[in-house]
């Protein structure tokens, strides 16, 4: 044995360790920074009324009902409208279209919607959705957040697919199953935690988003659950109020922008224990 | 079912005079053994393709019915190639392709007509890796049969039974029949996978490399139940493992770079091989 060689490995080990583990902490130092500062500037006004009262005029006592239902609705509207669509043409690219000309430009044209900044998106429905309707909506925030969703899903989905194992699917078309079947029944119940997975993912990733919505459901001072109507939400009541000279509507936004990291954390934390659970 | 003999002449050698044929590898034919064999399969002038690549040249052999024929030679000689194409699974892949006429019981499946998934569920296929699907052991039998047939509760009870006491797996899982099938050890889920593809009550049976991930306990079983087999299947199986071919097959077939170089009853290839190739595997000096 080479003592020297052997020395100078252990000298670069200790480096590329101790490298890693700084990084990782500057990493996790801004993020503990920021949960500290959400928490400090959160905790204290997160009360019962936030989650009772609609957003108050300034000056009067009030809360992010109706923020956090509209929020809620358009969430669920674009992940339903977006996660068929995009396990649909996962589904597409993995098993059928493969390496065909076809699934290749999907597959070119879904990364660059995946890296389009939201606000594009948000321009785009505003044109398409609220031009020509006449007035804002809850329905063109929804469909603004399915068209985030939709890249997001089809780029897990084909990934989670594709780690299903070749031979599972030869096994399955083996037995005389037609196509969709070994699909369905053997390479999506294989595959089902990590596609899920991914729709969690892609709900976080909608829960913050902001620019999309104020140019599609623009915002509502009061309480409403019409998704033909201007319809409050969580991102641009924060951008509003955390804009405003007034004291109150400021808590508020510190409020609100805790309630959306909690609950982002909690999505990811949950999708995080799913994929453990998966082996 | 037609003694294929008489229709087809040119398939069916005697033993002995195979040995002169085997001369020329690409004339080689299948040795049918005893005359009483029917012949299951007929391979003729069969040519496979992965994309440009040729990796079968113009293969002809007969498979008699109800015994095993074990297909060996060295890695990457086509044995497995082959035995993708008697179910076509390679169409999976867009880029491969099989040129040449296979029969089955007398019809050319590589027909476009013949409709692909009815030809799976009568030529099962076991492939190297055991591939249990992710749902319960009872399911896993299920999955094929419900394909085909539209059983009752109580029919389809009997047949995944009568499907795992076939694989030698019954007395081991029958109180864990809810349990998911990749729970199982390696063997168990070989044996599984060998009870999935009887249940569909195929006629042939194809075995890829059935044992060669399995430890040598689990290998003497599979060994055991291939032998039980035979009796009611037309058992293929492709080994690179000769003594297992030896102790398994009665007819064997020796591959060697895309090319059939010699086909007999297990015995005579592996104690009086006719090509000299053959002998230089058989004895280890390649492969």
């Amino acid at each position: 044995m080479n003592a020297r060689l052997y020395a100078r490995r252990r000298l670069i080990n200790a480096f590329n360790l101790t490298a890693a583990v700084l990084t990782t902490a500057f990493g996790l130092f801004w993020l503990g920074w920021l949960l500290w500062t959400l928490l400090a500037n959160g905790l204290p006004w997160l009360t019962t009324t936030v989650f009772t009262e609609s957003t108050p005029p300034p000056g009067a006592t009030g809360g992010l009902a109706n923020a956090i239902v509209g929020s809620l609705m358009m969430v669920g509207a674009g992940v339903l409208i977006g996660t068929p669509i995009g396990v649909l043409a996962g589904t597409y690219l993995a098993e059928f279209g493969q390496e065909s000309r076809l699934a290749a430009v999907i597959r070119f044209v879904n990364d660059i919607l995946l890296s389009v900044p939201s606000i594009i998106i948000g321009v785009f429905i505003y044109e398409v959705v609220v031009v020509s309707s006449g007035h804002f909506s809850g329905w063109a925030g929804a469909l603004a957040l399915s068209l985030i969703v939709v890249p997001i899903v089809v780029r897990t989905t084909e990934n989670m697919l594709r780690l299903v194992p070749v031979s599972l699917r030869e096994a399955a078309a083996a037995l005389g199953a037609p196509m969709w079947k070994v699909v369905l029944a053997v390479v999506y119940r294989s595959a089902r935690v990590g596609v899920l997975t991914g729709i969690l993912l892609a709900i976080a990733r909608i829960s913050g988003e902001t620019a999309p919505l104020l140019f599609t459901a623009l915002n509502n001072q009061f309480w409403s659950t019409s998704m033909d109507k201007p319809l409050a939400n969580l991102p641009v009541v924060i951008f509003q109020f955390a804009m405003s000279p007034y004291e109150d509507w400021q808590r508020l936004a510190w409020a609100g922008a805790l309630l959306i990291t909690v609950s982002v954390l909690t999505l990811n934390i949950v999708a995080r224990l799913l994929s453990r659970s998966r082996q | 079912m037609i003694v294929q003999s008489l229709q087809r002449p040119q398939g069916i050698r005697p033993p002995q005079t195979a040995a002169a044929v085997e001369a020329k590898p690409t004339e080689a034919r299948a040795a049918a053994g005893t005359q009483a064999a029917t012949i299951k399969l007929s391979v003729r002038n069969l040519n496979f393709y992965y994309g440009s690549f040729q990796a079968l040249h113009d293969i002809n052999l007969d498979i008699p019915a109800q015994r095993v024929t074990a297909f060996i030679g060295p890695s990457g000689c086509g044995k497995s190639t082959l035995l993708r194409t008697f179910n076509r699974i390679y169409e999976l892949y867009p880029r491969q392709r099989a040129e040449g006429e296979l029969l089955l019981d007398g019809r050319n499946v590589l027909d476009r007509r013949q409709d692909l998934n009815l030809l799976r569920a009568r030529v099962g296929m076991v492939f190297q890796k055991p591939t249990p699907f992710p749902m319960s052991i009872y399911d896993n039998i299920a999955f094929g049969v419900r394909l085909y047939e539209r059983l009752s509760r109580y029919e389809m009870d009997e047949r995944v039974e009568w499907a795992l006491r076939k694989a030698a797996l019954w007395d081991e899982v029958k109180d864990k029949l809810k349990q998911n099938g990749t729970m199982l050890s390696g063997g168990q889920q070989q044996r599984l996978c060998i009870a999935r593809a009887v249940a569909v009550k195929p006629t042939v049976l194809l075995l890829d490399e059935p044992a060669s991930a399995l430890d040598p306990i689990s290998t003497a079983k599979i060994e055991e139940l291939i032998s039980e087999l035979k009796k009611d299947y037309t058992i293929v199986i492709v080994t690179h493992n000769m003594q297992q071919a030896a102790r398994v097959s009665d007819y064997t077939a020796f591959m060697y770079m895309g090319r059939l170089v010699e086909m007999n009853d297990t015995d005579t290839l592996f104690t009086t091989p006719a090509n000299k190739q053959t002998e230089d595997y058989i004895t280890g000096r390649y492969g």
